[in-house]
């Protein structure tokens, strides 16, 4: 099976009053269709970014520097705003963290339904409307038929989230990002919209890239994850293998940080340091100067992939620490 | 809806009432006005006799209700300068300064709303930039001296356009007006432009910096996500949100185009009641004057009132849960 996203060797920099700032460096990422990947890590790890550079919704001061990016084989990463204008919405649907703030408060529901459709085809008032209608009865709003014409203030946290959805699935695109869909939504929400995108991602075959940093989403929801670190990737591989045996002390300690109901601790295990800034990476491999096992090389080489089963893990000791 | 409006209404009557005050006290506390009418001349008995006449022993209280009274029904007293009464005389001068004002708002509506979203859209463009940088000299400069540049290119030099007055005026019922003659459009078009100048400016600059804010909004990021093209969004998404507040400035700053327009009509003798109103204060001309204030401040008034229900028709969010069971 051919991938449906193929990121080869991605690098991303921000042009800073420092000057320029690596911001993503040589990622690597291929995802199959209906595969879904989960891209997680702390708060500037590049996360976000990296999605962003899919959609090519980039913040103005960054671009991507080398790499290249593949949708079904074809390059995206070098179109014009007008063709990705194309691309955006139709064939990949994006989904922001913020269901409150993703919807334009004067207009209702229906008219930004209808508004998307009408970017990428000719489709009558009307029909427009049965659409919009199908779209909300689809991603469960109750009595969607009245709330059409209602505006997003009238929703709740959770619907908005649905409604947010139905808007980002309109057209049916084969690659959904989401962007920490469910951080900014109640946790008793956060399992029902997750469900939602499983199902709809399964009913229209389509992928999804998950942006968050909760494992426990994680665990839930993904196929394959890939874990960020500092702009690169430490750790990919299935979900089970990499959750269950993180062979990338990074991973490690992250996954050891989360409080268990069977482990019973005095205190949580926690990873010494902080992240380093994009103007700080150090040399070699960007963990070492936090991690339990760095050695000299660790300082001065930056790691390849290493493959460990059905992983890649970037550690030069990765073979010791998976088995 | 009801309680929202009656709520503005309400504040907008007590409001009125402060104004009334104020310009009621105007005539007990600047001079006398006995003396104004009667002169140094007349006897102590004279001027009690006229203060009993015109109720001028009366409580305080019972003065300012019976001036109350005669504003609302149109009794605005008799200036002293012209011995008219100062009704007859905002009737013949008020067309002059509503149709200047109404055409200096138009200007700048038509000219600041376009020239802002373009300064906003195509923000590093050269053309944006000369028009900030105009639009900075429209700021700064004090218009006074706008107009008499216009009086100097446009009448002196080019001889293109009348420097003073308001040309042939026709009657359309009691209001006389300058739109149905060439020669009262002529005079409308230098004055109409110095009075929109400032506003033009600043409306150019508000515009631009809302729709700046409005772009970096989520939903923004989220309809470029799905696809729609630039020109929808900056039309169809970002233009309303953007509206909403210039609505609120540009109809507060309608009240002030009446009230800057002193400045205008002395430059060009326009005969409207700014210049009405500068005449009054060089002669004192208290019933001219309290009627004045009171009449910009009823302007003010009914603006703003006009511009928050308006705004409560604009924006949803504002007309609360009724619209979701429709």
């Amino acid at each position: 099976m051919s991938a449906l996203l193929e990121i080869r060797n991605l690098s991303a920099t921000f042009a800073t009053r420092r000057g320029i700032v690596s911001a993503l460096s040589n990622i690597d990422l291929s995802l199959a269709p209906g595969e879904i990947l989960a891209l997680v890590g702390e708060s500037g790890a590049g996360k976000s970014l990296a999605s962003s550079c899919i959609n090519g919704l980039l913040p103005r001061n960054c671009r991507i520097s080398e790499g290249e990016v593949l949708l079904e084989g074809q390059r995206i990463d070098n179109l014009s705003n007008k063709q990705m204008e194309k691309i955006r919405g139709a064939q990949i649907g994006t989904i922001f963290q913020d269901p409150l703030t993703s919807l334009n408060p004067l207009y209702t529901v229906c008219q930004q339904i209808t508004r998307t459709l009408r970017a990428h085809r000719y489709i009558s008032d009307a029909d427009a409307q049965k659409r919009a209608l199908e779209l909300l009865e689809e991603v469960g709003i109750p009595g969607a038929a009245q709330r059409l014409h209602a505006y997003p203030h009238e929703f709740s946290g959770g619907m908005r989230q649905r409604v947010v959805i139905a808007m980002a699935l309109a057209l049916r695109p084969k690659l959904i990002i989401a962007d920490e869909p469910t951080t900014a939504l109640d946790v008793s929400i956060q399992a029902q919209i997750l469900e939602l995108l499983r199902r709809l991602s399964k009913d229209h075959g389509a992928s999804v890239i998950l942006v968050t940093h909760d494992m426990g989403v994680v665990a839930e929801t993904a196929d394959r994850v890939a874990v960020l670190y500092a702009g690169r990737i430490a750790e990919t591989g299935p979900v089970a293998d990499v959750l269950l045996r993180p062979a990338h002390p990074y991973t490690q300690g992250l996954l050891g940080s989360i409080p268990s109901m069977e482990r019973k601790l005095a205190r949580l295990p926690q990873i010494p340091g902080s992240m380093p800034g994009l103007t700080a990476i150090p040399q070699g491999c960007a963990f070492n100067p936090r991690c339990p096992r760095t050695a000299d090389v660790c300082r001065q080489v930056r790691p390849e992939a290493h493959l460990a089963g059905a992983r890649r893990v970037f550690c030069h000791f990765a073979e010791e620490l998976a088995s | 809806m009801l309680r929202y409006t009656l709520r503005r209404v309400l504040q907008a009557i007590f409001v009125m009432l402060s104004v009334g005050f104020i310009s009621f006290s105007m005539f007990t506390f600047v001079g006398d006005p006995i003396l104004h009418m009667i002169g140094t001349e007349g006897t102590a008995a004279d001027r009690e006799a006229l203060r009993n006449a015109l109720g001028l022993n009366d409580p305080l209280i019972v003065q300012y209700v019976s001036f109350l009274g005669k504003m609302l029904t149109g009794d605005f007293g008799i200036s002293y300068r012209l011995s008219m009464p100062v009704s007859d005389l905002i009737v013949e001068r008020l067309p002059a300064t509503l149709e200047l004002a109404a055409c200096a708002i138009a200007l700048s509506i038509i000219i600041g709303i376009p020239l802002g979203i373009f300064t906003a859209i195509r923000r590093k463009s050269w053309v944006s930039q000369g028009i900030l940088m105009g639009s900075l000299v429209g700021v700064s400069l004090p218009t006074f001296v706008i107009g008499m540049f216009l009086i100097l290119i446009f009448s002196v030099n080019l001889g293109w356009l009348p420097a003073f007055g308001r040309g042939e005026t026709a009657m359309v019922g009691n209001w006389s007006t300058g739109f149905l003659t060439t020669s009262g459009l002529r005079s409308l078009i230098l004055p109409s432009i110095m009075l929109a100048f400032f506003q033009t400016t600043l409306i150019i600059r508000l515009v631009r910096a809302e729709m700046l804010e409005v772009l970096e909004q989520e939903y923004i990021r989220f309809a470029r996500a799905r696809g729609l093209s630039d020109r929808v969004i900056w039309f169809g998404e970002a233009l309303k949100n953007t509206l909403v507040p210039v609505m609120t400035i540009v109809g507060l700053q309608m009240g002030s185009v009446i009230a800057f327009s002193i400045i205008t009509e002395t430059v060009f003798q326009w005969p409207g009641l700014g210049l009405l109103f500068i005449q009054a204060v060089e002669n004192a001309d208290i019933p001219v004057l309290a009627t004045y204030l009171v009449l910009v401040s009823a302007f003010f008034v009914g603006l703003n009132l006009l511009v928050d229900l308006l705004y409560y028709l604009v924006d949803p969010r504002l007309r609360g849960g009724q619209g979701a069971p429709k």
